[in-house]
């Protein structure tokens, strides 16, 4: 039996009230925005790559607690790391919120993103924790268009 | 049931579905603008259906396929005679109001309106009575006009009346609005459209399970609503137009059933409302509508809008008491819907929160997006009440939303 908590523990509720690096880079080099219609929720995700790494991260936008705390602490933990780092990140984390409900992460360590296991509890959630991170992806590969969950 | 009034504990108990526990709570259905639950009695109906009388219709010489016929156009005068139209042949079966809007499109939309030509819609509407009209006025060339709202979520007829002209064709227009509950001033709209020479359509889904509608005195050209949310199953719906109407209209979607007679070189048409069912029908959806019809009926669609009446306002209390609720829709004459956001949640954060308790709302933008954009909210909750629900319930959703804000403010 999946519990509130596993949803909105006081690290994402935390992060949903005072969203870090809620911020607009002017000079981003790589940027993108995710929509979820049918919820209303919008976020963009600014990229300052200086070379293979990312020198700097925001975002902006209006969502959901999971999918605002989502793209503060997503943004928290790829600052400094390369292109292929964050990739693989983000693949990581899909596998986790996506996995099959009831059975444990097993799938390596992902730290501080790991608040974000009991997510897979809640099937209709998983494209609001993922919402910042499908923006991610897609300015990363240089897309500049809004990508949509649905 | 008459005198007092129907036992409403009992009608409850019709309906198996709400006696559920969610994750150890009662069930607390309040989506029924999304879809209704359905009595027993429905269910029985059509499983009988299939028991007894399955064939395919207007086809076999058999017996079955006589019984079968026998159910389905038996329907077609039940659903005559509960919106007042006067002839049952009107009544043409659709897979819901969606596809009854889509059918008005590829029919009068594509003969009747050309370039230059303007369909007047309101900021009320649902993306079914949008979108079809859209790729009409793509293919046309024409131009949609929308009647503004104000922040009630009330039309505003004054402007109403600015837009109409001679180049207007058709107004297409809610009788009740799903994100809001708003009950438009239907028959003023129909009669200031008629005198501007335009034809009327009216999206009845949010209406027709919720008060007595009669079509001839709305003075609608088009009516059309959907059967699963009154009760009966998914897959069925009705679309009305008077019978010189749609004699006057193409066909639009061709094969079985729709012809009189066929040749590669030439087909000619079946009469109305043949003409516009082709294929097999959703049999075992329209005896099922037939008995949810019956079953509205017998407790009396005037004490069902009552009833409901007394609903909302029990359950609009119980969100205002709740710290930071704000009601969105505030019209005066309103029907099943209350929508509403709490100050700092997402409304989705509160759906999902509310389930816990095992309070069933919608959130999201209730495919009304317009509405969603004209108010400045990304989205909102909505509770929508119907018959069956219970004045015990709005403590509960209070509670549930109670719940929700503790949850965010500790």
């Amino acid at each position: 039996m999946s519990d509130l908590n596993d949803l909105y523990g006081d690290v994402i509720l935390e992060h949903y009230k005072r969203p870090r690096t809620f911020k607009l880079i002017p000079d981003a080099t790589h940027k993108a925005a995710g929509a979820n219609p049918l919820c209303g929720d919008h976020i963009q995700v600014f990229l300052k790559m200086d070379g293979e790494k990312i020198a700097d991260i925001g975002f902006m936008g209006n969502g959901c607690a999971i999918s605002r705390a989502a793209a503060s602490i997503m943004t928290q933990e790829l600052i400094g790391k390369t292109r292929a780092e964050a990739e693989a990140v983000r693949a990581k984390y899909q596998a986790m919120v996506t996995r099959e409900a009831g059975k444990p992460w097993e799938g390596g360590d992902l730290g501080k993103l790991e608040i974000f296991a009991g997510v897979a509890e809640f099937p209709v959630r998983v494209k609001c924790a993922t919402l910042a991170w499908h923006a991610l992806e897609a300015a990363l590969k240089g897309k500049g268009e809004t990508v949509s969950t649905e | 049931m008459s005198g007092a009034g129907p036992d409403w504990a009992r009608v409850r108990a019709d309906f198996p579905a709400l006696r559920q526990q969610v994750r150890g709570k009662p069930l607390v259905y309040l989506d029924n603008a999304a879809t209704s639950q359905k009595p027993q009695c429905v269910i029985d109906a059509v499983r009988q259906y299939y028991e007894l009388h399955n064939a395919n219709i207007h086809r076999g010489v058999h017996w079955l396929s006589e019984q079968a016929t026998i159910a389905y156009e038996g329907v077609r005068k039940k659903v005559a005679r509960f919106i007042g139209a006067p002839d049952p042949r009107e009544c043409v079966f659709v897979r819901g109001a969606t596809e009854g809007i889509n059918l008005v499109a590829q029919t009068f939309g594509r003969t009747r309106i050309g370039k230059g030509d303007e369909i007047v819609l309101s900021a009320l509407e649902h993306h079914s009575n949008i979108v079809p009209w859209q790729i009409l006025c793509e293919e046309k060339g024409a131009t949609i006009r929308v009647i503004p709202m104000n922040d009630a979520g009330e039309l505003r007829m004054d402007e109403y009346a600015k837009l109409l002209s001679p180049k207007t064709k058709l107004v297409a227009v809610t009788h009740v609005s799903n994100a809001l509950g708003t009950v438009t001033p239907i028959r003023e709209i129909a009669r200031m459209a008629k005198t501007a020479g335009a034809t009327v359509l009216v999206d009845g889904a949010q209406a027709v399970p919720h008060q007595p509608v009669n079509v001839k005195d709305i003075g609608a050209d088009f009516y059309i609503f959907s059967g699963h949310k009154m009760c009966a199953p998914t897959g069925i719906g009705v679309a009305w137009a008077p019978l010189a109407l749609w004699n006057s209209l193409p066909p639009w979607q061709g094969g079985g059933d729709m012809i009189s007679s066929v040749s590669f070189e030439k087909s000619t048409w079946a009469e109305v409302p043949a003409k516009f069912e082709a294929g097999t029908p959703n049999i075992e959806g329209v005896v099922g509508l037939g008995a949810a019809i019956d079953y509205l009926s017998a407790i009396g669609m005037d004490r069902i809008a009552a009833r409901e009446k007394d609903l909302l306002a029990a359950f609009e209390a119980a969100i205002l008491r709740v710290p930071g609720a704000r009601i969105v829709g505030t019209a005066r004459d309103k029907a099943g819907v209350a929508s509403f956001v709490l100050e700092g949640i997402h409304p989705h954060d509160i759906g999902t929160i509310a389930d816990r308790e095992g309070v069933a709302i919608r959130t999201g933008h209730h495919c009304a997006q317009p509405v969603m954009t004209r108010l400045g909210l990304p989205a909102t909750a909505r509770a929508s009440v119907a018959f069956y629900n219970t004045p015990e319930e709005a403590p509960l959703l209070e509670a549930a939303l109670r719940k929700v804000t503790e949850v965010f403010r500790a």
